[in-house]
């Protein structure tokens, strides 16, 4: 017996979610063609508290004016935990959302999502990918006891399971990431950084802090230590790379190697067409600790790109090399191999 | 009322017969209340020990343990969404949830919650208790004041990781198998040949972690002698000891002198030295330290 084969469902047009540490990276990212900006507050309720980085009330305010000027939204991420007995300023920092109209809350501690959704009925709630949601339970969870609209999925799932997942959950919506920075671990779920240092995502929304890192002149080249840690040894011709504890060098079973993963950036502009249609509603773009240059340069390209495959042409070949950490570039968990 | 003892689920990959008989030897000599059975870091070992599941129980219930079901840790595909709702339906045992879909599918009924659960706030804490948690094991990294204003704050029982190498990270990549230029898909069971782990040392040869398939832990093994009676004393409910391939009979019973005040910390401390050659302690984390620190005193 034979079938029709089923039409194949119209393509939607994902929203390119870009990254803002500064106003003038919001501004850039908007100016660039993204569709969403993320911002977090300039204390330890996000997962990127790093010095100099994000915003005060007053910019955030003039942000979400600009954004919406220009018919873009702003999310804003407090994603990480709150302090057993100092929720306050977590709890801050979702009123002020609400107050200031961000167009979402990125949340992803169970105890502040209930908060958020107790007294901000009105606040759009997206999960972060600090809460790795990595199943369609976990998902409708969030889903079916707080109304959370959209879930960032952590990068543990091929590109066949992302979509096995958007069949499973609609009409809840996925974000994934596109480009950047890459965690190995399941997000949210890691506690390597506070086993070197004493900081963590969860509590500190850092990872491997810039406070931690020394680097050491010896006679053969350059040592980045994390803690007291080697993280990695550099000849002197080579550039030294910042101590990420899991894209250090390790030895294992007498032989030292990128045990868990090389100094390298997610991307997926080649395979974006597969990711579209794996039914994911939003993009991410990883590094609100960059620069306007980065994010203008890769929120152009995956604008381009997405655009591309929406119109049925192939893939702009963009080279992404110059701004990928270490030059290296890996699509991560999306095909089965990384594993 | 004394604290309680926990014993955690096996995280490594022991052959099957071994797993058994150390069920069966902690069954009929440890001093632990609580003994956890069943497959946290890795789906693909589950089948092996399965066909020893029922006796190990029946044992250890016969010895009048409390036995929990530990559930995976992260979830990723529908057949183990299928095994964790197998393990959820046995009403007969306590089920210990490590991800969230598993104290979801539990709908109402008692769970433990824990160590691989994010909970680090008296909300949280709450929320978990209002689906059915009757015991909730805190992550590693939390410092001695959190555990005590979630103690206070708990109608649970609180538990926290007292003995082992610390879970720190889990992961779709398998890194025993990358370490071998293998891939999980075709990985040969390599885990296998560590059942401590596999050591992790910087580039100077300085132990750091240790990696269990996808799962990364500590190089150093918690140990929290010398602070029981104090975490007691801040309303820690019962202490975990993570299996490691030592006599965890004899280092079980350490922790039970200790917090029944039959021994002093500091014999305790020789004695588990000479349980665990060439192993470095750690309880850096309940100081609110690096967790790899050895903290004797908070000055």
């Amino acid at each position: 017996m034979t079938t029709a084969q089923p039409a194949p469902a119209p393509l939607t047009r994902p929203e390119l979610v870009c990254p803002a540490g500064t106003p003038a990276a919001l501004k850039s990212a908007i100016d660039a063609g993204a569709d969403c900006v993320y911002v977090g507050f300039r204390d330890e309720t996000n997962a990127r508290n790093f010095p100099g980085l994000n915003f005060n009330r007053r910019e955030l305010a003039e942000g979400i004016e600009y954004a919406h000027g220009k018919g873009a939204k702003v999310l804003v991420a407090v994603n990480t935990f709150p302090r057993a007995g100092q929720p306050e300023i977590w709890h801050r920092a979702v009123a002020d959302c609400d107050e200031l109209k961000a167009d979402a809350v990125i949340l992803a501690d169970i105890g502040l999502i209930d908060h958020a959704a107790r007294h901000h009925p009105n606040l759009r709630l997206h999960l972060s990918v600090q809460a790795a949601a990595s199943n369609p339970d976990a998902i409708r969870f969030y889903a079916d006891r707080y109304g959370i609209k959209r879930v960032v999925l952590p990068r543990v799932l091929t590109v066949q399971e992302i979509a096995e997942v958007n069949a499973r959950i609609a009409p809840i919506e996925t974000e994934v990431f596109v480009f950047g920075g890459l965690c190995v671990m399941a997000e949210g779920r890691c506690a390597l950084s506070s086993y070197a240092t004493g900081q963590s995502p969860n509590i500190n929304g850092a990872c491997s802090p810039a406070s931690d890192v020394r680097y050491t002149e010896t006679n053969e080249g350059i040592t980045s230590e994390l803690g007291g840690f080697t993280i990695n040894k550099f000849a002197h011709t080579e550039p030294a790379g910042y101590p990420t504890l899991c894209k250090g060098r390790f030895i294992a079973n007498d032989k030292a190697s990128y045990l868990f993963e090389e100094p390298t950036s997610l991307n997926t502009l080649a395979i974006l067409p597969d990711l579209i249609r794996a039914g994911v509603t939003a993009f991410k773009i990883e590094g609100r600790q960059r620069g306007r240059a980065y994010v203008a340069a890769v929120v152009g390209a995956f604008r381009q790109g997405v655009d591309a495959v929406l119109a049925g042409k192939s893939l702009p070949d963009i080279d992404l090399d110059r701004i990928t950490e270490g030059g290296k570039q890996t699509t991560g968990a999306y095909e089965k191999a990384w594993r | 009322m004394t604290a309680k003892l926990t014993l955690g689920p096996v995280l490594f990959n022991w052959k099957p017969e071994t797993l058994r008989d150390f069920y069966f030897r902690i069954a009929d000599e440890a001093p632990v209340d609580t003994v956890h059975v069943g497959e946290v870091v890795c789906s693909k070992r589950t089948p092996f020990f399965e066909p020893y599941i029922a006796s190990v129980v029946e044992r250890l219930h016969a010895a009048g343990k409390e036995v929990v079901l530990s559930s995976l840790a992260l979830i990723m595909s529908e057949r183990e969404m299928a095994a964790a709702r197998d393990l959820a339906s046995d009403a007969d045992l306590l089920v210990e949830a490590n991800d969230i879909s598993v104290a979801a599918i539990t709908a109402g009924r008692p769970f433990v919650a824990g160590a691989l659960l994010n909970v680090y706030n008296e909300g949280t804490l709450a929320t978990l208790e209002s689906m059915g948690a009757i015991r909730v094991c805190l992550p590693a990294e939390l410092s001695g004041d959190a555990i005590a204003a979630l103690a206070t704050a708990a109608k649970s029982e609180i538990e926290i990781q007292a003995f082992g190498r610390l879970p720190l990270a889990i992961s779709a990549r398998c890194y025993a198998a990358r370490a071998r230029q293998l891939t999980k898909d075709a990985c040969q069971y390599v885990c296998a040949d560590d059942p401590d782990g596999m050591e992790v040392e910087t580039l100077d040869e300085i132990p750091f972690l240790a990696v269990n398939g996808t799962q990364t832990m500590s190089s150093h093994y918690m140990d929290l002698l010398p602070d029981l009676v104090s975490l007691r004393a801040r309303g820690v409910s019962r202490f975990r000891l993570w299996p490691q391939n030592v006599d965890m009979v004899a280092v079980s019973a350490l922790f039970r002198a200790v917090l029944d005040g039959r021994m002093a910390v500091a014999e305790a401390e020789d004695r588990l030295a000479g349980l665990c050659p060439g192993v470095q302690f750690a309880n850096g984390y309940v100081h609110g330290r690096a967790g790899h620190l050895f903290v004797e005193d908070d000055e």
